[in-house]
């Protein structure tokens, strides 16, 4: 079929603290999107930096006319992406950010709103958050970014998908932790598999996941990236705990044929949800 | 009276002085095992963590024990049979079980194995010292098998592969700058019921897993009867307190006696020195670890 599109998942390993030699995986990964035929290849978060940057972050971060965003400008004229790195606002706020590129030109910014800080996670103490959610018009299809823990929170989700997104895209560095759900993957893998399923459904629209691998002082991260389509399918699924490149072939059509299917988005109330959280919010006060 | 999950017993020694309760407690059951995953993450992590450092070979001692073992059969798997030097340090009191059980894994997982006699700097040094109680004397050897492995590891350019599991680390059964002693550990987050069932599901002889576990460091000596309960038991409540967030109250309203449960919280809050770095002075504005954060892996 013509209109179909192909999406590379790019599950990589990268090197804490070396951005030119994640810069020569990102490098590597597009020439073999390129080779597949891939409209658009997906980097995990912070995957041009690694994920336990600490006091690392400012020494790694990019600024969006810097040359580390110049060199991804450039490899985005080969294939669009989507880049996961730390990046410096002209104040020197450092924001967990995924950026979409495409013929050169950045399309899309999306700065983590849900910085996790608990447990293993200390983001709000080296990230500033993000404030915003917005759904953008892209190949194939409008589309929103969110960043790994974001996609815990379904309203981020729903937010776009209520901009418009046919296509919600996330990026992760998710550690594999939790013995009890089976041989093939750990627990926290299969919370995962659940929620991108569920939102799939929930919001009809595509999940496109892409997490890393590797250890990081003793923290493995479980790759397993996955695309699932509008009506919870899984349309390709990277092994777990190894680096791949995957190839996602969709057919963007059936965002609409989900939604004719199951209309729950046209019977979304905003107004009701909006009235609903300012009463709880007066309340919570 | 044995509780918890039905996974490996070792040989029942006498009855411990703390037993979980008169019944079985409500309390979830002790941590899953899973070998297939477990595997896959620990020798993924060996084979990640050691090369990532320049290294290819990896130095530890083996004991006989269960532990040693299986970190041996780890890293066997990880980084090749021929990358895994094995050390037997004996001291001339050590049983001769210990000894030859440490032969049969070297020779089960396919590694080189040397033995290094302990009793000449150990006699020595204590010869000036005769009152030394059993404590100190048992520290002392496991520091000098420390200083031995890290002196082979700077020899054949190698990481030590540390063997403490969970449980020891919790409860401070080890010798600080001995047996807790680096650079990487695979069973730090297993409890030792899990490397139990591990080392089951790897080959590890089962004369290794099924004996009394002993750290060997006086004639007869049983972890157990130095700890007063099973690992089966305390693993079970460590599971409940530390992983899954029991409070002391709920673990008791649950069926546990309070004996059992205040000593063993006790023992992991008189423990945590063990795992930490040692207190620094603050006198500046960036102290290291306080203010200097890094991970490890920064420094590779």
């Amino acid at each position: 079929m013509a209109d179909r599109f192909r999406i590379a998942l790019a599950q990589i390993s990268p090197r804490l603290a070396d951005v030119q030699e994640n810069l020569g995986l990102y490098e590597k990964a597009v020439a073999g999107a390129a080779e597949a035929g891939a409209g658009l290849v997906v980097f995990p978060e912070l995957s041009l930096t690694g994920y336990h940057l600490k006091d690392e972050v400012p020494a790694v971060a990019a600024r969006l006319d810097g040359k580390v965003v110049a060199a991804l400008r450039e490899l985005s004229r080969r294939v669009p992406l989507v880049a996961g790195l730390v990046e410096e606002s002209s104040d020197h706020r450092f924001f967990n950010s995924a950026i979409w590129l495409a013929a050169g030109e950045i399309v899309a910014v999306h700065r983590k709103v849900y910085l996790p800080t608990y447990g293993m996670f200390d983001e709000s103490r080296y990230f500033a958050r993000g404030h915003s959610l917005r759904a953008f018009d892209a190949v194939p299809m409008r589309a929103g970014l969110v960043v790994c823990e974001d996609f815990w929170h379904p309203s981020a989700v729903q937010i776009l998908a209520l901009d418009g997104a046919g296509i919600v895209i996330c990026p992760s560095s998710s550690p594999a932790r939790g013995l009890g759900q089976g041989a093939e993957r750990d627990d926290n893998a299969h919370t995962w598999e659940v929620l991108l399923e569920a939102m799939a459904r929930s919001f009809g629209l595509f999940v496109v996941h892409v997490n890393r691998v590797g250890y990081e002082d003793g923290v493995g991260f479980w790759g397993g990236s996955s695309v699932i389509d509008p009506n919870g399918q899984t349309v390709a699924k990277a092994p777990c705990y190894e680096t791949a490149l995957t190839i996602a072939e969709i057919d963007p059509a059936e965002v609409r044929r989900r939604r004719l299917a199951v209309p729950v988005l046209r019977d979304e109330d905003i107004d009701l949800t909006i009235r609903e959280l300012e009463r709880v919010r007066r309340e919570q006060r | 009276m044995s509780v918890g999950t039905p996974v490996v017993s070792p040989r029942a020694g006498a009855a411990p002085a703390l037993t979980p309760g008169p019944g079985t407690p409500a309390s979830p059951a002790g941590p899953p095992v899973n070998p297939p995953l477990l595997r896959r993450l620990l020798v993924g992590f060996l084979r990640d963590e050691v090369r990532k450092t320049g290294a290819e070979r990896v130095v530890l001692g083996l004991s006989g024990g269960v532990d040693s073992a299986l970190a041996a059969m780890l890293a066997a798997e990880a980084l090749g049979a021929a990358n895994v030097l094995a050390i037997r340090m004996p001291w001339r009191l050590s049983s001769a079980e210990s000894l030859s059980h440490a032969d049969l894994l070297a020779v089960k997982a396919g590694i080189e194995m040397l033995t290094i006699d302990i009793s000449p700097q150990i006699d020595a040094y204590f010869e000036r010292f005769p009152d030394a109680d059993a404590m100190r004397r048992g520290n002392k050897m496991a520091r000098e098998r420390m200083t031995v492995l890290y002196d082979h590891s700077a020899r054949i350019g190698g990481l030590v592969v540390g063997t403490s599991n969970k449980t020891e680390l919790l409860l401070g059964y080890g010798t600080l700058f001995g047996d807790m002693a680096s650079a990487v550990n695979p069973l730090g987050d297993l409890y030792k019921t899990q490397v139990w069932g591990l080392s089951r599901a790897l080959g590890v002889p089962a004369e290794i897993i099924d004996k009394a576990p002993s750290a060997d460091l006086a004639p007869g000596q049983t972890d157990e009867a130095d700890l007063g309960f099973r690992y089966a038991d305390v693993d079970r409540l460590l599971w409940a307190m530390i992983d899954l967030r029991w409070g002391a109250d709920e673990l008791v309203a649950a069926g546990w006696s309070r004996s059992f449960v205040d000593a063993v919280e006790a023992r992991v809050r008189r423990s945590q020195f063990k795992r930490r770095l040692p207190v620094i002075a603050k006198v500046s504005e960036r102290t290291i670890d306080r203010d200097f954060r890094y991970a490890r892996d920064w420094g590779l």
